[in-house]
């Protein structure tokens, strides 16, 4: 089959602003939206840039504005959207040229919540012991693949792009909630910061966007019912 | 622009980050190099385990897994670093648990651990339960967790930098040359940049992206197992390169071992589970070129589903709570990419190109070594799958892959944190960035009459994967030898239409393509000349392994007509070659 694929072109060396393109590509219904730029960027437009790197939705390199909605490329098939396809690039992100978009400020939002185990007790000589169920209060969290769909959906990071966003505060969770971690207090400090936990508007379109089907908003209300319970 | 460090680190998979991180551990001012994002490595995508002999839910020793590997490897591993290997495959993992990584719990809140292909105990009577997991993203949780210990330690990272050259002070390698560090393009606005270090690490991973059918990312090109052998160092059996039994027809994406290691089997078209004809003890969990081999034969024969070339892998009996909290991922790779409910459904499979035994030879300091005598090139060092030390040999077992980049990239950052403190830094060296720049002007300056990047990619991977596949003969491989060649004459006259200086993801992609190209000549010479069956190098006109003639490694050095093959003798300390029976 054929479908018309419309993509939002932009390289700084030759253009003013984003532009739209249109290309006709011939497809297999099962074939992901990444095919089918690596099809163009093959067949008819070799300067067409976009990151990927695994190709099944584990590295989080292709989040892209796909038919109205951030998905993954490599995630969503021809057959689940149709013989007209449009991509951008992420909302609320610069664009640097066509798909690419500036990550280095998701990231530092990232690093800002300190992802990352605080204990400061000597380490035991095997391994520490977790039940089952503590294990358990975390697991979905841990999911994440940092691909910015979920902070990049949020009208409050629209609104604000200083809001630490969806992401930052799912990373946060997943140390806040595991039994062997003892920072929680510092985290839930900066996430209690006006620009942390409660510009959370409960929209739940982090949650719709996110790949790895984690429930985000559950995640985020757990983290300020923390923050209430250690003021409290 | 000239950045001093005293350590580069090359990748930020996880060989990388765990180097990276005992080098910051150490103070040594160190940066890492990554064409990436460091979370997107392909660490990542690894699912099934990691294993070591913790005897968390059943008795098991060092000893059973370094047999097991030996084994598996087909008596071809260097039994001193398999030692190494599995003894500090132990302490990895708990030093990982200390770290933060989630893993599967046991009953008892110990670390939970499940069977995998060819790890047995008491020297191969039954599979044991060796591979600590994390559901079925324990790679991505050992790239996380190292990333996160990464950020915590202050590590400097340089993101989204290609590597494009290697610098040596005092000679080239061959000539007694040190490392002095290398040349990176910023893919943001293409500019080149110096980084200059007393200790350099590859940490580039692997290169499956020369097969048509793979689960590699993208992004594995072999980029630093190129660069080594265009500056005179050998490859190392490269004639070696694994095809994993259960990829997803068509596309390659990989469905976890760790399937088969929960009670998943493989059937053919009568609805056998045929590896009773080929491994009766272990089944679907006998090594994985065995299991290839198998699927292979099965098809051969007809028995393919519906005569078709897959087989099915079938998890239907585990049941709904077993598959969705141990296989969660896997099975929402079959309904995304195949359409098939797992459980419901059977899931078609067939082979699909994986993973590299051969690579840089390194020793097990992680140190480079350029000959048969294994003399060190001085502040050069290699690890994880670019690299080859040996202890995958001709074919490696499930999650040893996890164990080797772990276990030799603590190691390469201990070691060079101790080489970094007794040498003095290279100084700048005058023109360092021109060879370069001259190359990649002269691919971008072609704008017109020769082939995309593209064409020529897609004719390597169909030759690579029809040709120098699971079987070979020397017939397919002089056919294959001679297509590579041709391809690299074109490539010659390659054009890219992109000439623009930010994100220029093509002029990459033509680079890559060059790095392919050499390493799938080096991989086809090696293997035309590997007259007997090994590990996954499986010869139809040489059916058996001949320990007289071929008990060696090959080396693979650039010559001018292309590569020269030289061999080196293989470690035996504990374990005598014996018939691989399973």
């Amino acid at each position: 089959m054929e479908v018309t694929l419309r993509i939002l072109r932009y390289d700084p060396d030759l253009d003013k602003a984003p532009h739209w393109e249109t290309y006709k590509v011939g497809v297999d219904p099962m074939d992901r939206v990444l095919d089918l730029l690596i099809k163009v960027k093959a067949e008819q437009d070799g300067s067409l840039s976009f990151r990927r790197s695994c190709g099944h939705g584990i590295c989080g390199s292709d989040a892209m504005f796909i038919n109205g909605r951030n998905r993954l490329a490599c995630r969503i098939r021809v057959d689940q959207l149709g013989k007209k396809i449009s991509v951008a690039p992420l909302p609320g992100l610069p664009v640097v040229k066509d798909m690419i978009v500036d990550m280095d400020g998701f990231f530092g939002k990232y690093r800002s919540v300190k992802p990352y185990l605080i204990n400061d007790k000597p380490e035991p000589e095997r391994e520490r012991r977790q039940s089952q169920a503590d294990r358990a209060k975390y697991d979905d969290t841990t999911k994440c693949i940092l691909c910015a769909a979920c902070t990049t959906s949020c009208p409050s990071f629209w609104a604000r792009p200083e809001y630490v966003g969806p992401a930052a505060i799912v990373q946060a969770h997943r140390f806040i909630f595991d039994t062997r971690d003892e920072g929680a207090a510092e985290r839930l400090e900066i996430l209690a910061d006006e620009d942390g936990v409660w510009r959370c508007r409960t929209i739940f379109n982090c949650v719709e966007a996110c790949p790895r089907g984690i429930n985000i908003t559950k995640a985020i209300l757990e983290v300020s019912s923390a923050i209430v319970g250690q003021r409290g | 622009m000239d950045h001093p460090y005293d350590a580069i680190v090359v990748g930020a998979g996880g060989a990388g980050l765990w180097a990276a991180l005992e080098l910051a551990r150490e103070g040594v001012n160190t940066a890492v190099l990554t064409k990436l994002y460091p979370t997107r490595s392909h660490t990542g995508t690894a699912q099934g385990g990691v294993c070591a002999a913790l005897g968390n839910l059943e008795e098991d020793h060092w000893e059973w897994h370094m047999f097991d590997t030996v084994k598996g490897g087909d008596y071809l591993v260097d039994q001193d670093a398999a030692e190494v290997l599995t003894k500090e495959a132990i302490e990895t993992v708990v030093e990982l648990e200390h770290m933060g990584l989630p893993f599967n719990r046991t009953a008892e809140g110990k670390i939970d651990q499940r069977r995998f292909g060819g790890h047995t105990s008491n020297y191969g009577e039954a599979p044991v339960r060796r591979a600590c997991f994390a559901a079925d993203r324990t790679g991505h949780m050992i790239l996380q967790t190292l990333y996160q210990q990464c950020i915590k330690h202050g590590v400097k990272f340089f993101d989204e930098f290609q590597v494009v050259d290697l610098l040596f002070d005092g000679g080239e390698p061959d000539k007694g040359g040190r490392a002095a560090g290398v040349v990176a393009q910023r893919l943001a606005d293409g500019q080149l940049h110096t980084f200059r270090a007393k200790a350099v690490l590859l940490a580039t991973g692997g290169f499956g992206r020369m097969f048509r059918i793979t689960s590699n990312a993208h992004s594995l090109t072999g980029d630093g197992v190129a660069l080594c052998y265009r500056h005179g160092i050998p490859l190392q059996d490269m004639e070696f390169f694994q095809f994993h039994p259960t990829g997803i027809v068509g596309i390659g994406i990989l469905l976890s071992e760790a399937a088969r290691g929960e009670g998943g089997t493989l059937l053919n078209d009568k609805g056998e589970r045929f590896m009773k004809d080929y491994a009766p003890k272990l089944m679907e969990l006998a090594p994985r070129d065995m299991v290839s081999r198998a699927m292979y034969q099965e098809i051969r024969a007809g028995r393919g589903i519906g005569g078709k070339d897959y087989v099915y892998l079938d998890v239907r009996h585990l049941g709904r709570k077993v598959i969705e909290e141990k296989l969660p991922d896997i099975t929402d790779f079959a309904r995304i990419y195949q359409g098939v409910e797992p459980l419901k459904e059977p899931v078609p499979v067939q082979p699909t190109a994986h993973y590299a035994m051969g690579g840089i030879p390194t020793n097990v300091n992680s140190e480079v070594v350029r000959d048969d005598k294994g003399t060190v090139v001085p502040g050069l060092f290699a690890a994880g799958e670019c690299a080859c030390v040996s202890v995958h040999g001709a074919n490696r077992l499930g999650t040893n892959s996890l164990v080797d980049l772990l276990v030799f990239g603590r190691r390469a950052g201990r070691q060079m944190a101790r080489y970094a403190g007794r040498v003095e830094r290279p100084l700048p060296i005058a023109d360092a960035v021109e060879p370069v720049r001259a190359e990649l002007e002269a691919i971008r300056g072609r704008t017109a009459g020769g082939e995309s990047v593209a064409t020529i990619r897609a004719a390597l991977q169909d030759v690579m994967m029809d040709n120098v596949g699971v079987y070979r003969d020397a017939k397919l491989l002089t056919e294959a030898l001679a297509k590579v060649v041709e391809l690299k004459g074109r490539y010659q006259q390659i054009t890219i239409t992109d000439c623009g200086s930010v994100f220029n993801t093509e002029l990459l992609e033509a680079q890559e393509l060059g790095y392919l190209l050499d390493i799938a000549h080096v991989t086809v010479a090696s293997a035309l000349a590997r007259t007997e069956s090994r590990g996954a190098h499986s010869r139809e006109d040489f059916p058996e392994r001949d320990d007289k003639k071929w008990l060696k490694h090959t080396l693979a050095y650039q010559g001018k007509d292309g590569p020269t093959l030289r061999y080196k003798q293989v470690s035996i300390t504990r374990f005598q070659p014996k018939p691989r029976i399973y």
